[in-house]
């Protein structure tokens, strides 16, 4: 004890740099810091999922701890630092704000690991990930543009970041694909979890027409507005929603961050991770389609099928061109597919698409 | 049965003793909901109070409390001379908010810039910024009698949506893809507010908080002004007869209450948080305000209640970590401790008599 | 930009629903700063209603007995306010404060095993008759219970307020408490009831929205709606008719702002989003500066704490 003390302070001199020997023994220690409440139903709530399939696949030879609802900025990097100290092989940092948080901490812990979720900064300790849902979203557009009568999509949006604008762009797409009449409304609502302004937004909608609402927001409460209205149907966000299954939630997409977050504790354990970066969809099981409900016709659900096939297997990519930019601007040509690179820092919507991106 | 009666003058023993009693009786109620949780009870108040001091990373997380309390004391001191005055600025949050964007603009604007003067004229800025921000709700007090504590609180929510803006528009890195968020000041030296002396935590705005307890403290004991602030406070008629100028008054502590906030959210924004980005503010503004009352509006209590809070913040976390307290029972916990610290204060003030009932 | 695509008489009727929640709890905090206490608690009194009504609605499957819950578990909650700051004469600024920072953490607590449930559905009225009218039946009298069930609460503090002995006493206690105390009205139990009153109706505004409006329980769901209840009763001018102009006022805007939003008005979203705010400052000025109007009614004593000191 009294030697661990003295060589953490030395540690001190030297960065902190020698503070992660101290911990790392028999068990692997993984630690999770959420910017949410592991109870939010949605983001938060599914990376805990992924805590807890790392704790079920590995049992006794894992600790895994949390800390939640830890604001981006000065706190997440002490409660990094924290983690670290105490001895954690692994350290996931659950949102794209930590970016820089976990950037600095893994400099003074070259020996722990970092996985930082939707961030592009990486380092030789820290490796990012991040879901393609924008590829769940191409099956969701399509069954939203089979199922509306109105031709009017209701589309909640979070924050005007490349993310939801690709998700929109995806849904939009794919939607027109199957009923060129298709029409998009986007309501801007700046949170991705305040589930009263989000039934305002849905409620909103629909009462503009929509008869199809799909959310980028973190709640549930936009399916229970549908379930209101009646004849109006959504799909779950995040998580399944399964509990709207009998109502509108018509299918869903879930992060499952669960495999990926074994096979990097695996990595770790193993002495084999190294940093990279991770960018996983349909194929890969870290995004996935949730159960399509009865309400979905037969032929519709073979068609979201198909396609979820072809997405899972490589052969078809959601952004192929022929695509033009909203502006009438030409993107992809005939047959091209979008590169990495400006997926991720997608800033435009797509021709059709009405409106303009905040910012 | 029980009366209180007060006393002539605060109790100088009680005021010492009711911090330390109401921690006790924390201790005490917050182990017994630990325990309900099923946790250690003992172990949790352990890791919430003495690790984060003594335990075996002291030599981290005593700095970090530094970090942690420099914001808070240096808003709750400017929100104290308005609170002794009887002027209610509630809205520090959104002063907080403007100094750092005005003053972070400031060092935005000229990037790359190596010059010296750089960061203080982002200092002034941000100081000017909070404080233009605490006018709107001065000036439409003064010309137009409307309710401070509603118009500043409005401002806060007005404020978060100008950063959300801010962070996803003008400011936003042109480097950084295309995710919404400004350059980091820790990659621009001539903008960014490093450590004094690296590993104590001790930054400017950690230093301004001390020479703001300092300031604070003088104007209060020796300054007519804070004679002035003590008299409005206690009655704003016969300090009218006095000679105090309330108009006066009202921009004074507005003004230094937002300027305060304002330096408070540019030190933050260039030091530890490093970024503006659609939420950067971490409702400093609104924690300063009860440490501000713990601290009994006087400028050493703020001093050592911005400490204590910070403990539980930090020690919160380490109890998250350690024992798996859910984060929802770490601020039932400071709940708790405040209402107990709040509690205890009547001993300070009042004499607690028992006699028997009075026949009537 | 289509303003037709906007269906008005839909946005008035989500209006009264949206605005609901805030409109409850504006309400019981006019009664308690009438009574010269500021409590500024209300978020935390409306999370913990919120909760406790959704538990209970839940396991006894009737959100009748929900709402029971919730108005009482608003009570309890404000009455640890009440203790401290009425007996033990702590500030209530800062004690408000602290309310809400303890009433988030509890309800968090408390709901730990809610999460991702749906509770049962509260029945909507369809008042006979009324609810025919063309376009008003649609507006006025086609909602839940709730909605009118605040209204008539606005009515009922009115009257009581205006023409009651009991509402004349707890107007003087808060007017000026040491003439009350002096003509020998019990300041403190009197203050008591009213801030219990005013977490009553926090916590029905706080299940309001997680059993009607949203309906679910996820923590922190209030997201605000207590400060903006605060900022509605100085908007009011402490007078109870003027609570529901606010809290439709508001909710209005903000249900306003998202159907403009969504028929592709060419504002930049972040100035939509704070316009409810911005409005609600402009009317308030434009009120504060009508002299005949002024001295704001607000109550005399407000916020200062009393001590019988005989």
């Amino acid at each position: 004890m009294k030697l661990k003390t003295i060589l953490t302070g030395a540690a001190l001199a030297v960065g902190l740099a020698g503070a992660a020997f101290a911990g790392s023994h028999g068990k692997t220690k993984v630690g999770f810091v959420y910017v949410g409440p592991v109870g939010d139903g949605g983001w938060t709530f599914e990376h805990d999922q992924g805590r807890k399939a790392v704790e079920a696949a590995f049992g006794d030879k894992v600790e895994t701890s949390y800390i939640e609802n830890v604001p981006e900025g000065p706190d997440a990097e002490r409660v990094m630092t924290q983690m670290a100290l105490k001895g954690a092989d692994l350290i996931f940092t659950t949102s794209f704000g930590y970016m820089d948080a976990t950037i600095n901490v893994a400099k003074k812990f070259p020996n722990v690991k970092f996985e930082h979720a939707t961030g592009y900064k990486r380092a030789d300790n820290v490796g990012t990930y991040s879901a393609r849902f924008y590829e769940g979203r191409a099956v969701q557009g399509l069954i939203a543009g089979r199922m509306t009568k109105s031709n009017t999509i209701g589309y909640i949006a979070s924050f005007p970041i490349p993310e939801v604008v690709r998700g929109i762009n995806s849904a939009y797409l794919h939607a027109k694909k199957v009923n060129p009449d298709v029409d998009f409304k986007v309501v801007w609502v700046f949170t991705w979890f305040d589930p009263a302004k989000e039934a305002d937004a849905a409620k909103v909608l629909i009462e503009q027409g929509a008869d199809v609402i799909l959310q980028h927001t973190d709640s549930t409460a936009p399916l229970a507005a549908a379930a209101e209205a009646g004849n109006v149907i959504g799909f779950g966000q995040a998580s399944d929603m399964a509990e709207y299954a009998d109502g509108p939630r018509v299918s869903s997409i879930i992060d499952n961050w669960a495999p990926y977050y074994v096979a990097r504790t695996k990595a770790v354990m193993d002495g084999t991770w190294t940093s990279d970066d991770t960018w996983d969809g349909i194929g890969a099981g870290m995004v996935k389609i949730g159960k399509m409900t009865d309400k979905i016709p037969a032929d519709v659900q073979a068609e979201a099928l198909a396609l979820e096939a072809s997405i899972a297997s490589g052969e078809y990519k959601p952004f192929t061109g022929p695509i033009k930019k909203q502006d009438g601007s030409d993107w992809l040509a005939e047959g091209e597919t979008a590169d990495d690179g400006t997926l991720a820092g997608m800033d435009f919507y797509v021709e059709g698409l009405t409106g303009d991106i905040p910012n | 049965m029980i009366r209180l009666e007060k006393r002539p003058s605060p109790s100088r023993f009680w005021t010492m003793l009711t911090p330390v009693l109401a921690v006790v009786l924390t201790m005490i109620a917050g182990g017994l909901m630990f325990a309900i949780l099923g946790k250690p009870p003992v172990e949790a108040i352990r890791t919430i109070f003495w690790d984060p001091l003594f335990g075996e990373f002291a030599y981290y997380f005593a700095p970090q409390l530094l970090v942690k309390a420099g914001p808070l004391i240096l808003i709750a001191i400017g929100l104290s001379l308005g609170f002794r005055a009887g002027i209610w600025n509630i809205g520090a949050e959104g002063q907080y908010i403007i100094g750092a964007l005005v003053g972070g603009g400031v060092g935005l604007a000229v990037y790359p810039s190596d010059s010296p003067f750089l960061f203080p004229l982002m200092v002034i800025a941000g100081g000017l910024g909070g404080f233009a921000w605490a006018m709107i709700p001065a000036l439409l007090r003064t010309a137009f009698r409307t309710n401070e504590i509603l118009v500043s609180l409005l401002l806060v929510y007005v404020a978060e949506n100008i950063m959300a803006s801010m962070a996803l528009g003008l400011m936003r890195n042109p480097d950084g893809a295309g995710f919404p968020g400004s350059r980091n000041f820790k990659d621009y030296p001539a903008a960014f507010n490093d450590e004094l002396v690296t590993g104590v935590g001790m930054h400017w705005g950690v230093l301004a908080a001390f020479i703001a307890v300092i300031f604070a403290y003088i104007l209060l004991q020796r300054h007519m002004l804070g004679f002035q602030i003590k008299l409005t406070g206690q009655s704003p008629r016969a300090a009218v007869f006095g000679g105090v100028r309330p108009a006066r008054l009202v921009i004074f502590c507005l003004g230094i209450s937002g300027m305060l906030a304002g330096l408070a959210g540019l030190f933050e924004v260039t030091g530890p948080s490093g970024q503006i980005t659609t939420d950067f503010n971490q409702g400093y503004g609104f924690t300063a305000i009860i440490v501000a009352f713990l601290g009994r509006l006087h400028p050493v209590g703020i001093l050592l209640a911005g400490l204590l809070m910070a403990l539980t913040y930090i020690g919160g976390d380490a109890a998250q970590l350690n024992l798996g307290l859910p984060s929802s029972a770490i601020q039932a916990f400071q709940g708790m401790l405040l209402f107990f610290l709040l509690g205890v204060d009547i001993l300070s003030n009042f004499r607690i008599r028992f006699r028997k009932r009075e026949v009537v | 930009m289509d303003l037709s695509a906007i269906n008005w008489l839909l946005l008035l009727a989500s209006l009264m629903v949206a605005s609901t929640p805030i409109l409850l709890a504006a309400l019981g905090e006019l009664v308690v700063e009438k009574a010269g206490v500021l409590n500024l608690g209300v978020e935390g009194m409306m999370i913990t209603g919120a909760i406790c009504g959704f538990a209970i609605a839940v396991e006894t499957q009737s959100p009748v007995m929900g709402f029971f819950a919730a108005a009482l578990g608003g009570a309890v909650l404000s009455l640890i306010f009440g203790i401290l700051t009425q007996v033990l004469l702590s500030n209530q600024v800062a004690t408000g404060l602290a309310l809400t920072l303890f009433g988030l953490g509890l309800s968090s607590l408390l709901g730990q095993g809610y999460i991702g449930i749906k509770p049962p559905l509260t029945a909507k009225l369809h008042i006979p008759y009324l609810s025919d009218i063309p376009y008003l039946g649609q507006i006025l009298f086609r909602h839940d219970p709730l909605v009118y069930f605040s209204l008539i609460l606005v009515l009922v503090v009115w009257l009581v307020l205006k023409f009651t002995r009991a509402g004349l006493v707890l107007r003087a206690v808060g007017e000026n408490h040491d003439a009350a105390h002096a003509l020998g009205f019990k300041v403190v139990r009197i203050r008591l009831a009213a801030i219990a009153f005013g977490g009553a109706c926090a916590g029905l505004g706080g299940a309001y929205l997680s059993l009607i409006r949203v309906p679910q329980w996820t923590e922190g769901m209030t997201a605000g709606a207590g400060w903006i209840a605060l900022a509605i009763v100085v908007f009011a001018s402490w007078k109870p008719g003027r609570v529901i102009l606010g809290a439709y006022l508001f909710g209005g805007v903000t249900v306003l702002q998202l159907n403009l939003q969504a028929a592709g008005l060419a504002i930049p979203v972040e100035y939509l989003s704070m316009s409810p705010y911005l409005i609600t400052i402009l009317v308030l000025v434009i009120m504060s500066a009508d002299r005949s109007r002024a001295a704001l009614n607000a109550p005399g004593c407000l916020g200062r704490s009393f001590h019988a000191s005989s």
